[in-house]
């Protein structure tokens, strides 16, 4: 829902009189600047923009953007923001998490938001660590790492968050890096115009305890190689244009791309959920490049809000004092003279 | 054919069965019917956990406990005049209680070989015949048979037909006690409005129970229970469930503030989401939650947008949502959490009743956390009480947590209405225009130390909140030591002068110069209030306090204990209010306390207090 009369803001409206207390490096300022730069070329007033964020080091992001904002409490943040976005669909409402309170504390509220599809924009930073609590492997990190709680490596498979967003129905799933500034922008403006639950991951460098989870699909030599920008109606292609992505039966397959002849190539297709859920499942193969992009976007299922509304609508009464004292009455009352 | 009519001024009636037998259902229809005909009435639904126990089985017995009478009525009563016992089971669950010469309606059909054996008991020990209910009126009858007979016509099939022997017991109780069938009648058109052939089955049922009450000639006399003297008014049935939702639903009209309901269901509050959803014609959002927490929490998100946020529990989800109460108190925010007690703890007793959870109210969170803390006391009291935690919760910009239970989430009683003219009014604090005067402080405070909360959408006051220490006034994150401390007293005092606001204690009984003094909380007033009475009326000076508001305590709560040397806390849990009177006052408190998943039988206090002051 957009606001009628939107009043002109910019990025520098956006800054707060608190000091941005991220470690030096850290990838979640290059988010907060992608923000700043998107919210005023968006339809909403400042005032009409709420952040929510559980705890974590992403969590803090809504104290450094001066429009409304809650700090919550560890995991909790998409079910207060559902709370919120239900209350006053007029809202912009952003969630703002990380891998450990979005998919570990608050891997509840996730799925079951994702589901209800409230229209609501859920960043996850995921960095693969625990880095407010200085260290700790998290539900992203990789198998067989070594942190500060598990000195001989993990045990614990990691997560796919993009599987779990589609598996759980997300309507609105997309992957985007901090070191790619344009392309963040772009996705965060897909995902704001886009009516239902958007779920876009970030992939966010750890600098202090996780330095480099990214680094080869971040660094320019590295990076055409192992990452796959996709766009809706266009051919998977990647590493400079002489590779591309066949689809043989439900398997996705590398190809050489010779002449620039891209035919036979997989086309994009963000409506189709099949195909996304083998998009999502490049995560478990090495030999495939890291998809990255609107992976699926389904405009057509309603957004819970509006089915909530709809339903007030429908039944509001007018005149409440009236009906609710007819309420009292209503069961089987009698008078006593 | 010619029958005597027994007055009596009260009578209690235990309706009980196998719980898929129905007896839920005869016994609130008998109830309602009774409360329309002009009766005092007091109820106790008792059922197992189980939604089907194993049929005939001990546990699986399902009972309703109700008292009916033409003066006033506090409790379900200690035993019973009347006992339906629809087979072997139920009667031994439930013949301990039953009064000496009490009359027994015992359903034949269910002390054939293989209840009896279901129940327990030696299949060549009929207690229906063995002369064991030699000391009370035994009648007998075959429920079942007749029932399935009556209703033949209509050709349900046979486990069909039998469903409908609760309305044939139904009838033969109305006949009992002369009563009219037509509420009934009108309430099983309405359920069964869609199943024509049930309906009229159930019907059947009851109008052939009623004529077997007259034509058997099975009873000796009928009761006649006159109607009793009430103030002129309208009034209604209500158990503490529907009472608690209405209460949230008017205060909620009243403020002109919209409900977000986010509730996980959870026995025995469950029907307070059932009721509520049915209402969002008064713009009322109801979520159901996918769990406790996301309950709360969204409840507290809808209150940062300027509804106002409702959680409904039970002990065991309040303990899931402890963190989000420590949320809404640092965000200085309305919220109401109803905690409709049972017995704990962990899962413990689902569908009994218990007082247990004072303690986690006051104290179960991290950190230094007051939370405004009120309790109903009667069912009908649930409408007024809850109205009272969302005027607080609004007025001072706190959480405030609504305590009921088991016992009065069930229990009804005639209620004379009180329409939202006669409520008192309710104002709040929130912003949502913008105001040029002077710059927002989300921390800044009024007079009773309550805030003005600025909802999203308002210009030119974006700020931030969370559940970081926050510094006085500006709200900024702050860790600093000083500002901590007097953050934690501003919220601890905010709490404290919420007791300006509400009304002085008063005695139920007796007085400052009374000889000892009995003071309870909650559900328990009608025990303990029939208790005391009748022990000033057997020449003892007791006074009776019971507490509705129990963080902050009233004001003058202190002064009126001051007298006493003998002081008795009474309350259905191990002893938790005794250490708060014990705290605040330094009273050498006695406790009555009982923790079986039942409320108290009358003669409980009284047979505690008379020891102790001989």
């Amino acid at each position: 829902m957009e606001t009628a009369h939107k009043t002109i803001f910019t990025s520098k409206d956006l800054e707060t009189d608190q000091e941005v207390r991220w470690c030096p490096g850290c990838g979640d300022y290059a988010i907060l600047n992608s923000l700043k730069k998107v919210l005023p070329e968006l339809d909403h007033s400042k005032e009409d923009f709420v952040f929510v964020s559980g705890i974590g080091c992403s969590s803090r992001l809504p104290y450094y953007m001066d429009t409304y904002g809650m700090h919550s409490i560890h995991g909790r943040a998409t079910a207060i923001a559902l709370g919120l976005k239900t209350s006053r669909p007029e809202l912009s409402v952003w969630v703002i998490t990380g891998d450990g309170d979005a998919l570990s504390i608050g891997g509840n509220h996730l799925i079951h938001t994702l589901r209800r599809n409230p229209n609501l924009n859920i960043l996850l930073f995921n960095n693969q660590i625990y880095g407010l609590t200085k260290g700790q492997y998290s539900p992203t990190s990789e198998i067989g790492k070594i942190t500060k709680s598990s000195p001989i490596g993990t045990v614990d498979s990691p997560f796919n968050p993009i599987a779990l967003a589609l598996g759980s129905n997300g309507t609105f799933v997309a992957r985007t890096l901090d070191r790619d500034p344009k392309h963040q922008q772009e996705i965060y403006k897909r995902a704001y115009h886009h009516s239902g639950c958007s779920l876009v991951e970030v992939y966010q460098n750890c600098n202090v305890f996780n330095d480099g989870a990214f680094e080869i699909m971040t660094e320019k030599d590295s990076k055409p190689f192992t990452t796959i920008f996709v766009e809706h109606g266009k051919p998977l292609v990647f590493a400079n244009g002489t590779k591309g992505i066949v689809l043989e039966g439900l398997k996705a397959k590398v190809v050489d791309i010779i002449n620039g002849n891209t035919e036979g190539l997989w086309i994009h297709d963000e409506s189709d959920s099949m195909k996304a859920y083998i998009l999502s499942r490049f995560f478990d193969n090495d030999e495939l490049p890291r998809p990255f992009g609107v992976l699926y976007a389904d405009a057509s299922k309603p957004s819970l809000d509006g089915l909530i509304q709809a339903q007030l609508k429908e039944k509001r009464i007018d005149n409440k004092t009236l009906a609710f004292n007819d309420l009292l009455k209503s069961k089987n009352s009698w008078e006593v003279q | 054919m010619s029958e005597t009519t027994k007055r009596e001024q009260h009578v209690v009636i235990k309706f009980a069965g196998d719980s898929g037998d129905g007896v839920q259902l005869t016994g609130t229809q008998f109830a309602e019917t009774s409360a329309l005909f002009g009766n005092d009435i007091a109820t106790f639904p008792d059922f197992p956990a189980e939604i089907r126990a194993p049929i005939g089985t001990l546990p699986g017995v399902s009972g309703f406990q109700l008292h009916i009478g033409d003066n006033e009525i506090l409790t379900p009563g200690d035993t019973y005049d009347v006992l339906v016992a629809l087979n072997a089971a139920a009667l031994k669950v439930n013949l301990k209680f039953l009064k000496p010469n009490g009359i027994i309606i015992a359903n034949n059909d269910g002390f054939d070989d293989k209840n009896l054996r279901l129940a327990k008991i030696d299949e060549n020990d009929n207690p229906l015949h063995n002369g064991s209910l030699d000391a009370y009126q035994v009648f007998t009858a075959d429920i079942t048979k007749l029932t399935k007979l009556a209703v033949a016509e209509f050709g349900l099939g046979n486990k069909e037909a039998e469903r409908c022997k609760n309305m044939y017991v139904l009838g033969l109780v109305y006949w009992l006690f002369d009563r009219n069938l037509q509420h009934s009648i009108d309430f099983i058109e309405k359920q069964f409005s869609k199943k024509e052939l049930v309906a009229k089955s159930n019907i059947k049922a009851l109008q052939a129970g009623y004529h077997f009450g007259e034509t058997s000639e099975m009873f000796g006399n009928r009761f006649e229970i006159a109607a009793a003297v009430y103030k002129k008014g309208t009034y209604r049935s209500i158990n503490g469930n529907q009472a608690t939702a209405l209460g949230l639903l008017g205060a909620s009209v009243k403020s002109g503030i919209p409900i977000f309901l986010g509730t996980y269901p959870i026995t025995p509050a469950s029907d307070i989401l059932h009721e509520l959803s049915k209402h969002k014609g008064f713009d009322l959002i109801s979520f159901q939650a996918e769990d406790e927490i996301a309950g709360i929490c969204s409840a507290i998100g809808a209150s940062y947008g300027g509804r106002l946020g409702v959680t409904t529990s039970s002990g065991p989800g309040i303990a899931l949502k402890t963190e989000a109460i420590g949320l809404a108190t640092m965000l200085e925010l309305p919220l109401v959490i109803c905690n409709i007690q049972r017995g704990g703890p962990s899962t413990g007793l689902p569908t009994k009743t218990e007082q247990s959870d004072l303690l986690q109210a006051l104290y179960g969170r991290n950190g230094e956390c007051p939370l405004v803390v009120i309790a109903a006391s009667t069912p009908a009291d649930c409408y007024e009480m809850s109205y009272m935690a969302v005027k607080i919760a609004l007025e001072h910009t706190v959480p405030v947590m609504f305590l009921s239970d088991g016992y009065l989430a069930n229990g009804a009683q005639p209620w004379m209405i009180k329409t939202l003219d006669e409520m008192p009014e309710i104002s709040s604090h929130f912003i949502r225009q913008a105001n040029d005067s002077k710059e927002y402080q989300p921390y800044a405070r009024n007079a009773d130390l309550s805030r003005e909360h600025a909802v999203p959408g308002t210009p030119g006051m974006e700020h931030r909140i969370g559940g970081l220490e926050k510094e006085n006034i500006t709200g900024n994150i702050s860790y600093d030591a000083a500002n901590h401390e007097l953050m934690v007293k501003l919220r601890a005092q905010k709490v404290l002068n919420v007791a300006d606001t509400l009304p002085l204690q008063t005695f139920e009984h007796g007085n400052k110069d009374s000889k000892a003094l009995i003071i309870g909380w909650g559900s328990t007033f009608g025990s303990i209030s029939t208790a005391v009475k009748e022990l000033r009326e057997e020449g003892l000076d007791i006074a009776h306090i019971h507490l509705k508001y129990i963080n902050p305590l009233p004001s003058n709560l202190g002064e009126m204990l001051q007298n006493f040397d003998k002081v008795f806390v009474a309350e259905l849990n191990n002893g938790q209010l005794i250490r708060l009177i014990r705290d605040k006052f330094l009273k050498d408190a006695q406790g009555i306390n009982k923790i079986q998943g039942q409320p108290f039988q009358i003669t409980e206090i009284k047979d505690i207090i008379k020891h102790n002051l001989q």
